[in-house]
């Protein structure tokens, strides 16, 4: 045992009282992650797949205003489009809200020739193809719900209903694709647009936004430019950017969630450090004879404080390292209903070592008043309360 | 040469306005081996002037040598230092930490030691089988009666050799049987290892135990009983 081997078995002594700071601390930053996690997945756009080779051409003043899908063969003729195929937002739900997964229709060859990074079986592409009510998931959406091909999947159209007014919307899963092996699952439900189109009760002619896959990723802003240019005096004005930076924009539609994160996080910190705070001064209280008796045996009043200052940092990092490894170890549960619409969401080693800063910092911050009174105890006063 | 010597020594303390004197010109030699009883009553200075001796306070006026060492020499770090080689503090309360076992317990004061931690344990481990609780090494305070708590505190009080033994009431906590057998372990100490024993205390039996007595009265000495 050393003087700072102290300090652990005092965090002990009130195993309860231990405890219950120990839990406060661990959801603190179980929540500190998450939204840490959150916010950088928000503001580094990040999706593993972005093509730098791809150009995501949206309306230029709302995600709500459908652009009209001939656009899609005027930006064809834009010197250095290769390919160009087009989406949009179903909305949807799928048995109950919780289960929330993008859904959009599209035209299955072009789309799937512009993401070539999204592998499926040719015969399953011709049976999406062919199939007026066919859909393909990813790989990943395929094992969260349990589906097969051939199952038929039903879903309420909460922003579209079909032209007899019905809200369900069935569909035939004819084939599920992968994503790269790195990447992140895309998480996408796809189906036929020209069945959406057909069927829907409004909206007709409209796609939410174009993919434009370039020859020349150097010469993407140039063509960026020259697209928007097409549509500058339309009433169906365009903003064309990189995908990765129109999920960027996608993200910020939701708010400035730096600032959301922050307000969030300062609140349950202010309130951390005040519980934590009166932790550590009730323990201090509780101990004050035997830091004297310690003091008479020689150890000097900085090290008395050390040790208390020690003990609160200790028990902050100790709760900081088991709500981050809790936040870690489940990081897949969060991942799954975030991922398809944030991007990747990791706790990586940079929000650990933020965590375990904030962890020390706090608790030099709790820690600091009662290591001040340890290090002003004086022996004779402290022993006659004690004998009081 | 006296192991302690206190000339003209005075204390007072001073509550809000009111300065309240505590000790008042005493003058004291103690002889190295002594087992010195310091008897009076409540408020009359006992406490305090133990508090002077183990370096644990300062006094308003006059000196306190200890060992050859003038404490008013030396500073708060020094004081500290000093009183973890020279002095062995016993507490009516024991004041054991109750987190950590008996053998840890005595460790304690040779933290602030060279010692390797395989060397701190065995000297531990001497002093509680010197007390009478070498088989009780591994049980907390909480697993102790008072009198083994009383016994673990005196270890640990000597467990770093000082020449010094200063206690305070270390029998007002404990019933009579289990007060002699820490008086009795008191004197052993001091006549079989050679500890020099100050103790403060009510009760003229614990007194009895002593080869010298002391009284204070209202911050003065007025009696020396042999």
């Amino acid at each position: 045992m050393s003087a700072i081997g102290l300090v652990w078995p005092n965090l002990g002594r009130k195993p309860v009282r231990t405890v219950l700071t120990l839990m406060s601390l661990l959801v603190a930053f179980v929540l500190f992650t998450y939204l840490r996690a959150i916010a950088v997945a928000f503001t580094s756009g990040g999706f593993g797949e972005a093509g730098i080779d791809r150009l995501v051409v949206s309306p230029k003043y709302s995600i709500i205003d459908p652009l009209p899908v001939n656009h899609q063969r005027s930006i064809a003729t834009v010197p250095g489009v290769e390919a160009v195929t087009h989406a949009d937002w179903f909305g949807g739900i799928y048995q109950e809200p919780r289960n929330f997964f993008p859904k959009f229709p599209v035209d299955p060859e072009g789309y799937f020739s512009i993401y070539s990074e999204r592998v499926i079986a040719p015969e399953q592409l011709a049976a999406f193809r062919d199939t007026r009510t066919g859909a393909v998931v990813s790989a990943g959406l395929a094992e969260r719900f349990g589906w097969k091909i051939g199952d038929r999947i039903p879903i309420e159209g909460d922003i579209y209903p079909k032209r007899d007014g019905s809200r369900l919307w069935e569909f035939d899963l004819v084939g599920i694709y992968r994503g790269q092996p790195d990447d992140p699952d895309p998480g996408v439900f796809l189906f036929q647009y020209d069945y959406f189109d057909e069927a829907r009760q409004f909206g007709h002619g409209g796609v939410g936004w174009f993919i434009v896959r370039v020859g020349n990723p150097e010469k993407a802003a140039e063509i960026a430019s020259a697209i928007d240019a097409m549509f500058e005096n339309s009433i169906n004005a365009t903003r064309t950017a990189t995908e990765d930076d129109s999920q960027r924009e996608f993200a910020k539609q939701f708010g400035n969630i730096g600032l959301i994160t922050t307000g969030i996080l300062g609140a349950v910190f202010f309130t951390i450090l005040l519980l934590t705070a009166n932790t550590m001064a009730q323990a201090l209280r509780d101990r004050i004879p035997e830091l004297a008796v310690l003091k008479t045996f020689g150890f000097t009043d900085g090290t008395v404080g050390s040790l208390v200052l020690a003990e609160a940092i200790l028990l902050c990092v100790a709760g900081g390292a088991l709500g981050i490894g809790l936040a870690a170890g489940v990081q897949g549960f969060l991942s799954v209903y975030l991922e398809p619409v944030i991007g990747p969401i990791a706790v990586d080693w940079p929000i650990i070592a933020q965590g375990l800063a904030l962890a020390v910092l706090l608790g030099a911050i709790v820690g600091l008043v009662p290591a001040f009174s340890a290090w002003r105890l004086t022996i004779v006063d402290a022993l006659r309360e004690r004998q009081a | 040469m006296p192991i302690v010597s206190l000339k003209e020594v005075a204390k007072s303390y001073r509550k809000g306005r009111e300065v309240i004197d505590v000790l008042d010109g005493i003058d004291l030699d103690i002889e190295e081996g002594d087992f010195l009883a310091l008897m009076g009553p409540s408020g009359s200075g006992k406490t305090t002037l133990l508090n002077l001796i183990g370096g644990l306070d300062n006094p308003t006026e006059g000196s306190v040598v200890v060992g050859g060492q003038t404490l008013g020499d030396l500073s708060g770090k020094g004081l500290a230092r000093w009183r973890s080689r020279n002095i062995g503090f016993v507490f009516q309360f024991y004041n054991l930490l109750p987190v950590l076992n008996a053998l840890r317990n005595v460790e304690l004061p040779l933290l602030l030691t060279n010692l390797s931690g395989a060397q701190r344990r065995k000297n531990a481990q001497t002093a509680l089988t010197i007390v009478g609780l070498g088989d009780r090494a591994s049980h907390k305070p909480g697993e102790l009666s008072g009198g083994q708590q009383q016994r673990v505190a005196i270890a640990r009080a000597i467990v770093a050799d000082p020449a010094l033994l200063v206690c305070d009431e270390p029998t007002g906590d404990l019933d009579r049987e289990t007060a002699e057998e820490i008086l009795d372990l008191l004197g052993i100490l001091n006549r079989e290892h050679g500890k020099t024993v100050i103790m403060v205390t009510h009760d003229p039996k614990a007194a009895d135990h002593a080869s010298h007595i002391l009284h204070l009265d209202k911050g003065q000495l007025v009696e020396q009983a042999a």
